[in-house]
């Protein structure tokens, strides 16, 4: 049985979707079968309800929030929350003070510390380096001996120099922040007897003070110089595994930053001085919220501004703190004061109204499809149903995947676009329609509408595809949740004109049924104003003498070419004027 | 539906026409009516009203509660302030979260008052509170900047697809004219603009476009097929082009409005006002008025906008002395050249 070319391709296009719908639903399984897949999408906040989230500024004692610090920290944490995922989640201040965050679902305690670590981020040179001292030191860390030999005779005058303003500003003035001049003699003192578990992450020294704190682990404690270059200056930041120069990972997870051009330029200043010194002053302490991250050494000068950190990171961790980084620190730090489970300000009576508003609104569609095509609108019905299962699925994998959240405005926005889905359709079988009209057969009706159609149908989808990913790249909030959907329906829209609807016509158009132009079709040449000339083969009729000769045929409507028409119209004075007066 | 296919036949071999490019000073003072209006309303009415989502408003928590009933808690908070729009939620284990618009000091108290007795709990255990916009600046400004960003690229997209800019800035008026009339009528009515209405403002703007280069993209044909040989005018191609793709308009229309329809209607007279009302309400409006925009103002303007460039000028004059040597040949002619002659 030797297939023509075009049954062929379609029943290859078929054949690739069939492939598709059951790789999605494969994949799916294997979401359900390993754990923390599903079968149904997740809800959002509105529908479902989730967890509310106090978070209340940590405050010294006369310190206030000002509203503009409050704005810049939600939308800080609301970047960091997108970030991860679109859940669509609620952020709001309250009572000018605290912060409320709603997200849908119970979140875990890296989700938490993602929200309300300030991730203040500086590069300082180190100083001094040393093993933590005991916990067993006395109150007033007279007793405690130096751990280190850069103090010197300093320790003696350094007690009772201490209450002296004179000791905390140094004797020589630093030239720069790898100077050790920079640790004045109370500064020395304080290190003495500092203890890791003192940190006060809340309470960093400023920027142009020397700043004394540990390892996070608390294994290294370090004086470490003014910040060179801080957290302010990274344009962007990523997290990725360690390669070596062979290219090969190490299965080491680490965040890359890249600076700015103020950031570049200091950072590879710092490296140039850095990496001329030795010992302890090599090293280049990254701070975090106050602890050392790490401190490698300076081994070569970084002039990209390009650095690479590592330290403890998985690949969760080493993604929580990228984020955090590009978004930048929060003014402020919080704790949070509460966290409640939250119910659905929706409810379910509002999902269901929406699902069979839908359900009406697709018979609706249904209807009006086959009263325009007949049987042609079965096709548009199938091909909605498959776009449905492919969208269904999508969405189901994407909130496995990606922390997509269906939420009520979601629910309609994908209801309406039943409708966008549906004008493909409209637009190819007319064009196939306006084919048949001057006079080809069904099969060549279908090839040549549809490389019109398609084209039509691509440049529109493309303008329907900007649309959404610009507005996710972009936007923040509720807006990228919207914007996903109307990308995933546009997606599924072409997939499905191409693998389904055009394949189905061509594979229809070689029945009898269609093929002869059945009254019932929808694709019948002599209701569409074609003339039948025998063998399945239409016509248009060659010439039409005068107007009055068109309308009075009425049982055929003989079909002219559109100049003959116009010269027609010029020829007759017919009674029903063609142009002027009908829309008026 | 036979006499619908009709109806298409006609369109398509020109049997039947409707002059709108010709008629362009109609379509453009009903535009500039409706958008008059439509700015004008708004301001008379006193602006717009914006939910909570933008304005921030009052919040109540109720604590130590025994039910958690929230339909209690939404019937004692209209009961003070009819208009209001209450969202409540179950906190925790015994707790009621109620958020409604900004109120004043008086109302607050009586509110408080309100849900404490349909609850009855003390007064004391009724707290209430400012709470911030949800949808803050940084949202609004994000959505803002993409959106410009969106409609210079696709404006660059159709340029390019359609090689002339004149579809694209034909296209963009026709889409602003859409936006101002669909939140135009927003303000005149007073629906709350919240998120989802929003939501609903970006999908049309999608809509407005897709359909506006569907119809262009035949425009397109139908204008590159014009040999030296045609007898139509750049106009006439045009307003062939629409009239062509007036089946698929109105098909189009009615597919994509049913469900939006159905939406509507169950979610005002069913639910009352919500999520589903305002997104709804802003893409029907939408949704038609991108359809008219698209035929009545930007094809229309499209034509206008190329008509007076020296190459299409020649091939007017051209078609119309080809239209009058056929016109001449035949005694009664003459009559059926009116539209092509139509004043811009």
């Amino acid at each position: 049985m030797a297939k023509s070319s075009p049954t062929k391709k379609a029943w290859r296009s078929l054949t690739w979707l069939g492939v598709i719908i059951v790789g999605l639903i494969a994949l799916n399984g294997a979401g359900v079968f390993t754990g923390g897949g599903s079968w149904t999408p997740k809800l959002a906040l509105d529908l479902e309800g989730g967890t509310q989230i106090i978070l209340a500024p940590k405050l010294e004692s006369g310190q206030t929030v000002s509203s503009e610090q409050l704005n810049q920290a939600v939308s800080i944490i609301r970047q960091r929350i997108d970030s991860a995922g679109v859940s669509e989640s609620e952020i709001n201040t309250q009572g000018g003070q605290n912060i409320v965050v709603s997200i849908p679902g119970t979140p875990d305690d890296a989700t938490l510390s993602r929200i309300e670590s300030s991730a203040k981020l500086e590069f300082r040179p180190v100083l001094v380096a040393s093993a933590p001292t005991e916990a067993s030191v006395g109150a007033d860390g007279s007793t405690d001996t130096p751990t280190d030999g850069a103090t010197d005779g300093a320790t003696a005058p350094a007690t009772d120099a201490a209450a002296d303003p004179a000791a905390e500003t140094p004797t020589v003035a630093p030239t720069d922040a790898s100077d050790l001049n920079n640790i004045t003699p109370a500064l020395q003192e304080q290190f003495d007897t500092f203890q890791c578990s003192d940190i006060d992450t809340s309470n960093v020294a400023p920027a142009d003070q020397p700043l004394i704190t540990c390892e996070t682990d608390g294994s290294i404690k370090y004086i470490l110089g003014p910040v060179e270059v801080s957290g302010e200056n990274i344009s962007d930041s990523t997290n990725g595994q360690v390669t070596t120069q062979s290219g090969a990972t190490t299965g080491e997870w680490a965040v890359n930053i890249v600076f700015d051009g103020t950031g570049t330029k200091a950072f590879a200043d710092v490296t140039t001085r850095l990496s001329g010194l030795s010992g302890a002053q090599n090293q280049f302490a990254i701070v975090l919220d106050g602890s050392v991250i790490s401190a490698p050494r300076t081994l070569a000068v970084i002039t990209d501004g390009k650095p690479q950190i590592t330290g403890s990171f998985d690949q969760e961790t080493s993604k929580a703190l990228a984020d955090q980084l590009k978004f930048g620190a929060l003014p402020i730090s919080f704790t949070v004061q509460s966290q409640d489970t939250i119910s659905a300000t929706l409810g379910s009576t509002q999902l269901q109204s929406g699902l069979i508003a839908g359900l009406i609104g697709l018979i609706l569609v249904v209807l009006y499809s086959l009263a325009q095509y007949r049987l042609l609108g079965l096709v548009t019905v199938a091909s909605l149903i498959v776009a449905g299962v492919i969208t269904y699925f999508l969405i189901t994998l994407l909130s496995w995947r990606e922390g997509y959240r269906l939420s009520l405005a979601g629910v309609a926005g994908l209801i309406v676009a039943i409708g966008i889905t549906a004008d493909s359709f409209i637009v190819y079988f007319e064009r196939v329609r306006d084919e048949l009209r001057d006079g080809r057969g069904l099969v060549s009706a279908v090839e040549s509408g549809w490389r019109r159609a398609i084209r039509t149908i691509i440049a529109s989808d493309t303008v329907n595809f900007l649309a959404a990913a610009v507005l996710f790249i972009l936007a923040v909030g509720n807006v990228r949740g919207f914007a996903l959907t109307l990308g995933l329906t546009t997606l599924v829209d072409l997939l499905v004109v191409a693998l389904f609807t055009h394949p189905v016509l061509q594979l229809l158009a070689r029945t009898k049924f269609f093929g002869d132009g059945h009254k019932l079709s929808g694709l019948d040449p002599r209701a569409l104003g074609a003339v039948y000339r025998g063998r399945a083969q239409f016509q248009p009729s060659a010439e039409v003498a005068s107007r009055k000769a068109t309308s009075s045929s009425k049982e055929a409507a003989k079909r002219q070419t559109i100049a003959e028409r116009k010269a027609a119209e010029l020829v007759g004075t017919g009674s029903t004027k063609s142009t002027d007066g009908k829309d008026s | 539906m036979a006499s619908f296919n009709q109806f298409g036949n006609d369109l398509h071999t020109g049997k039947l026409s409707y002059n709108i490019v010709g008629r362009r000073k109609i379509w453009y003072s009903v535009a500039a009516v409706m958008i008059l209006i439509a700015i004008l309303g708004p301001v008379l009415r006193g602006g717009f009203t914006f939910g909570i989502e933008f304005t921030g408003g009052s919040e109540f928590v109720l604590s130590e509660i025994s039910t958690e009933d929230q339909g209690a808690a939404a019937t004692a908070v209209t009961g003070v302030v009819p208009e209001a729009v209450p969202k409540v939620s179950v906190v925790g284990s015994d707790s009621i979260r109620v958020q409604t618009d900004q109120l004043s000091d008086t109302e607050s108290r009586e509110v408080r008052a309100a849900l404490a007795s349909a609850y009855s709990v003390d007064a004391a255990k009724v707290t209430s509170s400012f709470i911030g916009p949800s949808w803050g600046q940084d949202i609004t400004g994000s959505a803002i900047r993409a959106l410009l960003t969106f409609l210079v690229l696709a404006g660059a997209v159709m340029a390019l697809y359609f090689r002339t800019w004149k579809m694209a800035a034909a296209a963009m008026v026709a889409l602003l004219h859409d936006l101002v009339i669909t939140a135009g009528f927003y303000g005149i009515t007073g629906f709350e603009i919240t998120p989802a209405a929003v939501i609903g403002f970006l999908t049309i703007l999608g809509y407005s476009l897709y359909d506006t280069v569907v119809v262009f993209d035949k425009i397109r044909e139908n204008t590159a097929e014009d040999g030296s040989e045609s007898r139509r005018t750049f106009a006439d191609s045009v307003n062939l082009a629409v009239n062509q793709t007036l089946v698929r308009s109105i098909n189009t229309s009615i597919v994509a409005v049913l469900p939006v329809a159905s939406i509507l209607v169950i979610g005002a007279f069913v639910l009352g006002a919500g999520t589903l009302q305002d997104i709804s309400l802003a893409l029907l409006i939408g949704m038609l008025v991108g359809t008219y925009s698209t035929i009545f103002i930007a094809a229309p303007l499209y034509a206008q906008l190329r008509e007076n460039e020296p190459e299409i000028r020649k091939r007017d004059k051209k078609a119309l002395a080809l239209k009058a040597k056929a016109a001449g040949t035949a005694p009664a002619a003459g009559a059926d050249a009116t539209h092509v002659d139509v004043p811009a």
